[in-house]
């Protein structure tokens, strides 16, 4: 049913049960906000009308309306700016800021926050109220997420991110007034809580409260020190988004110029994530072909992904048999890193700096993990994120548009289209399906694309005849729908041979380390879409053709699922919910 | 309470008092069964901890745990409910919960002298419970019996048309 309706005296037609908000976005007509949050491919929406920024005037309504939550009605007149509306959103805003600090040039979301652009874009220059400030301390005690609860605005959207979509659970509103804080219970610092540092929270958070643990500087001081060896790897998602943080289109792949960013700033080989995931695809595959032949511990589910994997250990501990073996591809790569590629060069595996650039918050937490050192020796050094790299790269002055295109080091920069889709949703599962495909049938496929699995819904499910075989897979993005995916597999309800698991909605290309997004969810799309560009775009496009990782066999690991391999490509699970004593 | 316990992995060396409060608590949640309706289970989540803090005296993080849960909601969403109400605490009180009313009603009829009379016999703050462990005090808002104003509880017992005068007496009978 459709309902008729005026804004600012212009006619405008919606679905009944739309929103102000939503039939002045028709219009073109800008209302601004500041709580509201809403991501339609991810059938998420924040609506708490908390913050009161979007009032507007209704006819015959006496008080003022917040547009985000008010539904249409047939006949309805509204005015965005009359005076009444200016006036109690200035001082909304004027009341907001008396609480907010000003620090905003040292603010880790300087030029990216939603509440500074507000500010400006309602040309407030003075600040009326002279409020008491909150002060609470700064919670550092994790090596992924940063929280600043003096900055917070209580929005909550981050709760509706931790809560409604990742179904994570350790973020809530505690206490009431003025002393209302959203934290984990018993206000506990986040290093001991259930969060997974997926960063889904920090990108839905509007301010300065929620940033990642910056460790740009520590990349600096390795960079400058000459006894060190300072080897980079830049995840797949990274590339078709680190050009948004220098003006580029969105979708842009910039692969190219990051590699020439990259050793502009003096590292002294850079290498890719991607020559490690088609390592992953060698071990992951190994192991699915194996458990399905043998028909044990079915579904075999990814383990890429260290924020899901962290929310298995707590949340299914029951399960943790199920997920691969095979570390992640940032993992495979530092040990890979420090031990053949440290004999190949002949440099002690402690002067050696392995730097991940990722597009995920996770992955800091996950290089920390106290399995991955050998004899001592991280696998991992030092994980920065998407922006902290961009962030990097001002601070050296490169003007990162006009650099020319550079290609990767050898041999860990060699890698296939199957490795770059792993930064959407889907990619891992497609890449695995393409070697597994070849390697059961015994010869080159040419029908590799798996179009079933991409796409940035939340659950797919394919089923893949290969040889005699027929493969029933499953890809899921987002903890929420992780969890109702586990819970069938619980209860006995699916029935898959592999499944395949993001944290984040749609996967790295939305990690909590990407540039913000603010919740245009076009340009998710346009990052997806660009990967799979890239895939096709490149000469060899199957794990196993890649004729590095074809090397590092015969020279080094032997076959898929060796000793060697298992040592240093494989790893083990915690149960996190009953923890030893 | 189910032999696999929800929420910590000691339940085995659990001494039996405490056992018997969570098989309480336990039983309690199942008559109302919470799992009819998931989706309407937070509606039962005060009445739960209400009965959980009359039975443990307070809301220790294990109890919280339980009862988020048995209810299927996150452990952060229950200290959430527990740290907006003021009635409800998640550290240990006294044997004796004395709350002074300071709603509006016995506010005016002279509440804070009232309160101002058990911080100095018993030389702890609003919030505080003494050394001895024996005497909560607290402050709530309207228990509904304004007719009585100043009202003040102890445990689950109303003293109406309360004085400053009247405070030595209440402690007395405490000690007995």
């Amino acid at each position: 049913m459709n309902v008729n309706l005026k804004i600012n005296d212009r006619p405008v037609t919606v679905e009944a049960g739309s929103t102000i908000l939503e039939a002045a976005e028709k219009l073109d007509i800008k209302i601004p906000t500041l709580c509201h949050f809403k991501m339609d491919c991810f059938h998420m929406e924040h609506r708490s009308a908390s913050c009161r920024i979007c009032v507007v005037e209704v006819k015959g309504r006496p008080n003022l309306a917040p547009a985000c939550s008010t539904p249409v009605m047939e006949g309805m007149e509204v005015k965005t700016n009359t005076l009444r509306a200016i006036n109690a959103r200035r001082t909304i805003l004027d009341l907001l800021l008396s609480d907010h600090p000003k620090d905003c040039l040292t603010c880790p979301k300087n030029l990216n926050c939603q509440l500074q652009e507000l500010a400006q874009e309602m040309g407030l220059h003075h600040l009326l109220f002279k409020g008491e400030q909150s002060t609470y301390n700064k919670d550092l005690s994790s090596n992924a997420i940063a929280r600043d609860l003096d900055k917070c605005i209580m929005c909550r959207r981050c709760e509706t991110a931790c809560n409604s979509v990742q179904t994570v659970g350790v973020l809530s509103g505690v206490g009431r007034g003025f002393k209302a804080v959203v934290a984990p219970a018993g206000l506990r610092p986040l290093a001991e809580t259930e969060c997974v540092f997926c960063g889904q929270c920090v990108q839905a958070c509007p301010v300065g409260a929620l940033s990642e643990i910056d460790y740009k500087y520590p990349v600096w001081r390795a960079l400058n020190d000459p006894g060190k060896t300072v080897v980079v790897q830049t995840a797949p998602a990274v590339r078709v988004a680190i050009g948004e943080s220098f003006g580029l289109e969105p979708g842009s792949i910039s692969t190219g110029k990051m590699v020439a960013a990259l050793r502009m700033l003096g590292f002294d080989k850079v290498f890719d994530t991607d020559f490690a995931a088609d390592l992953t695809i060698m071990e992951e595959t190994t192991e699915l072909i194996e458990r399905v032949k043998n028909n044990r511990d079915l579904p075999i589910l990814t383990s890429c992904c260290p924020g899901w994997v962290k929310f298995l250990e707590h949340q299914f501990p029951e399960l943790i048999y199920m997920p691969s073996t095979a570390k992640s591809p940032q993992q495979m790569f530092g040990a890979i890193t420090k031990s053949y590629y440290a004999q190949k060069i002949g440099v002690a595996p402690e002067n050696i700096v392995v730097v991940s650039v990722m597009p995920c918050l996770a992955k800091k937490y996950e290089a920390s993990r106290e399995e991955f050192s050998r004899n001592g020796v991280r696998d991992v050094d030092i994980v920065i994120s998407t922006r902290e790299l961009a962030d990097m790269i001002r601070e050296a002055g490169i003007q990162f548009d006009q650099l020319d295109e550079e290609t990767y080091d050898s041999p860990l920069g060699e890698s296939t289209g199957a490795a770059v889709i792993f930064g959407a949703t889907g990619g891992v599962l497609e890449a695995a399906l393409r070697t597994a495909a070849d390697w059961i049938a015994g010869e080159d496929l040419q029908e590799i694309d798996f179009k079933a699995v991409r796409g940035l819904e939340g659950i797919k499910e394919a089923t893949v005849k290969v040889g005699g075989l027929e493969l029933k897979a499953a890809v899921c993005s987002g903890l929420g729908n992780a969890r109702k995916l586990l819970e069938k597999i619980k209860r006995g309800e699916a029935n898959y041979h592999a499944i395949e698991i993001m944290a984040c909605p749609g996967g790295c290309l939305n990690g909590g380390g990407q540039p913000y997004h603010h919740g245009d969810t076009t340009i998710l799309e346009k990052r997806m879409e660009a990967l799979y560009r890239a895939d096709a775009g490149l000469p060899i496009r199957k794990s196993h053709q890649n004729p590095s990782i074809q090397k590092l066999y015969e020279e080094f690991l032997g076959e898929p699922g060796s000793h060697c391999a298992h040592t240093l490509l494989h790893t083990t699970y915690i149960d996190r919910k009953h923890p030893k004593k | 309470m189910s032999d696999q316990c929800c929420c910590c992995s000691d339940c085995g060396a659990m001494p039996p008092e405490l056992k018997r409060k969570f098989d309480e608590l336990d039983r309690y949640i199942a008559e109302l069964h919470p799992d009819d309706n998931p989706d309407r289970s937070r509606g039962f989540l005060i009445q739960i901890l209400h009965r959980a803090q009359g039975l443990f005296g307070y809301l220790p993080e294990d109890v919280q745990k339980f009862v988020a849960a048995r209810l299927k909601l996150s452990p952060a969403e229950v200290y959430g409910v527990i740290s907006f109400y003021s009635y409800f605490t998640d550290k240990p009180v006294g044997r004796y919960k004395i709350n002074v009313c300071t709603g509006t009603a016995c506010f005016v009829k002279g509440a804070s002298k009232v309160l101002d009379e058990f911080k100095r016999r018993l030389n702890i703050k609003e919030g505080e419970t003494t050394e001895d462990g024996k005497f909560f005090l607290g402050a709530l808002r309207c228990v509904g019996a304004c007719s009585l104003a100043p009202v003040v509880m102890v445990n689950d017992k109303v003293y109406g048309n309360m004085t400053a005068e009247k405070v030595a007496d209440i402690l007395k009978e405490c000690a007995e």
